[in-house]
């Protein structure tokens, strides 16, 4: 159960759009790009449909940190689903900095089906965000 | 006071306050507009037959009236959620509705979200001094039987907060902002006047030249320069302890353990969104599946933990509720109200609202027309607020 802190790997949840994030991940993976292998992929039909509430039951199930990704503004398959997205994720983030979630832990991005490259950097940069801050004790839920 | 821009789009006139008597006064104006049929009902509060309270009533007959007190000191249910149910099915003949400021900005909000229906209701805000507890004000009646409601008049003029027999106004009145009426179609305004001798009336918009023409009023351009200097000093008075209950409150729940440390007492009744008219979803997720867990499922967690907390989910319940509607969140308080455990839920959706509601450039309740932040979205926006570059 207890994890020294130097062999500590964060675990981190991916929220992935199915048109355009998983494709670019999909990409990187085919193109035989490497990346840490700390994410746990959740496909979802587009970033609109993740509920705040995802994120935050995540955290509190133990996760380290939370990677949203959709499609690029303008790009989305439904139209404006990643841009509605956008607000939400503004809401949950003003009031998880309330509860003292820091900031790199949950966070937003756009990659798109043909980005495999940006894939990889941007989940090598979120690991290094996360390992950085160490393992998310915040929102688990403890005894009573 | 960019807010209070709506007021000053209206025209107003006086009524002459009659032996000192400012509530018979209004409820002879009230009258006057059920008899000449301008409404064909009237929703507003009245005296509870043992004198020791107020609840919103739906008046046909005009002699129903009296005892009707359209400034009452108590909030009993936001009538928002009354507009809600009265207006949810068509009807004939228009409804005239007495609406306190806080609960005319819920009653627009949820016109947003398709709740309420204004097309045959006539808004009539009125200046609110603010409300005491309904709990207090029964005790206050108990204690001076001869206390009557005029009473409560006393230092409205100046829209001044002073405790009354050790009783104080509920503590989101002492921190609201808005003492007087968005943008009702008829005001009734205290505020900077001496109501021991005149109120004044204001209409707006789509009733205006009905108003002017049925009742014969002569209606001017402008407010009074005394009623704007006395808004200006009560919602600066307040604005200012209010940041000072949001700034204490901060330090409160600033992390996360303090958070729930602020929360640790919610025995998960559900009273606050049962009272709220922004939770208006007919099928709430706290009553669906999702909440409902297997028998086994709480074992799991008991023994993955060696106890839990039962009912549990305090802290996704707070946090849903608050993303489902900090944005527009009136603050009308009815949720520290209706806390058994005294939990200050409304200054924590104010502190986390007001920002939210900052970032979104959006103020609940001012404008039907305007569209809650969460349901639309523009191209280019809040790459940084949302953590994407």
């Amino acid at each position: 159960m207890n994890k020294t802190v130097d062999n500590w790997e964060p675990k981190i949840v991916a929220f992935l759009c199915n048109w355009c994030s998983y494709a670019g991940a999909d990409l990187a993976g085919v193109s035989r790009l490497q990346y840490p292998p700390n994410l746990r992929v959740i496909r979802v039909p587009c970033s609109g449909r993740i509920n705040p509430l995802y994120i935050v039951k995540a955290l509190q199930q133990g996760v380290d940190g939370v990677l949203v990704s959709g499609c690029h503004p303008g790009d989305c398959h439904y139209i404006s689903g990643n841009l509605v997205a956008r607000r939400k994720f503004a809401l949950l983030k003003n009031f998880l900095a309330y509860l003292g979630i820091e900031p790199e832990r949950v966070q937003f991005s756009w990659v798109s089906a043909s980005e495999g490259s940006r894939f990889a950097a941007l989940i090598e940069k979120v690991v290094d965000e996360v390992k950085e801050l160490g393992p998310a004790k915040k929102l688990v839920k403890k005894g009573l | 006071m960019d807010g209070l821009d709506g007021v000053q789009r209206m025209k107003s006139t006086i009524i002459k306050v009659e032996n000192k008597d400012t509530l018979r006064s209004l409820r002879k104006f009230l009258g006057r507009l059920m008899e000449s049929k301008f409404v064909e009902a009237l929703l507003v509060p009245k005296l509870l037959p043992g004198g020791d309270g107020f609840v919103q009533s739906l008046i046909k007959d005009s002699r129903m009236l009296e005892d009707a007190n359209p400034i009452a000191p108590t909030m009993a249910v936001q009538s928002a959620r009354i507009l809600s149910e009265l207006t949810s099915s068509p009807f004939d003949g228009r409804i005239g509705v007495v609406l306190k400021p806080c609960e005319l900005r819920a009653a627009v909000e949820m016109v947003k979200f398709l709740q309420v229906n204004l097309d045959n209701v006539v808004t009539i805000g009125v200046d609110c001094p603010g409300t005491y507890e309904v709990g207090d004000y029964a005790e206050m009646v108990k204690k001076d039987r001869e206390l009557s409601p005029q009473a409560f008049l006393e230092g409205a003029s100046e829209g001044e907060i002073r405790p009354r027999q050790g009783y104080n106004f509920r503590e989101c009145c002492q921190i609201c902002e808005y003492p007087v009426p968005l943008n009702g179609d008829i005001t009734i305004g205290l505020l900077g006047l001496d109501h021991s001798k005149e109120i004044l009336l204001m209409a707006g918009g789509r009733f205006e030249k009905e108003l002017a023409q049925k009742f014969s009023l002569e209606l001017k351009e402008g407010n009074s320069a005394n009623r704007e200097k006395v808004i200006e000093k009560v919602t600066h008075k307040r604005r200012e302890q209010r940041v000072k209950v949001i700034d204490e409150l901060k330090e409160r729940v600033n992390i996360i353990e303090k958070f729930m440390q602020t929360l640790s007492t919610c025995i998960r009744c559900h009273n606050c969104m049962n009272v709220c008219p922004i939770c208006y979803c007919k099928e709430c997720v706290f009553k669906s599946l999702v909440f409902e867990h297997r028998s086994e499922q709480f074992l799991n967690w008991a023994d993955r933990r060696g106890a839990i907390r039962m009912p549990g989910d305090t802290l996704i319940f707070h946090l849903t509720r608050m993303s489902h509607m900090a944005t527009s969140c009136v603050g009308c308080g009815m949720c520290d109200s209706a806390c058994p455990s005294d939990l200050p839920i409304s200054s924590l959706f104010g502190l986390i609202g007001s920002e939210l509601q900052e970032m979104f450039e959006y103020v609940p309740g001012r404008d039907a027309a305007e569209e809650p932040p969460v349901s639309v979205f523009k191209e280019d926006e809040l790459q940084a607020e949302a953590g994407s570059e």
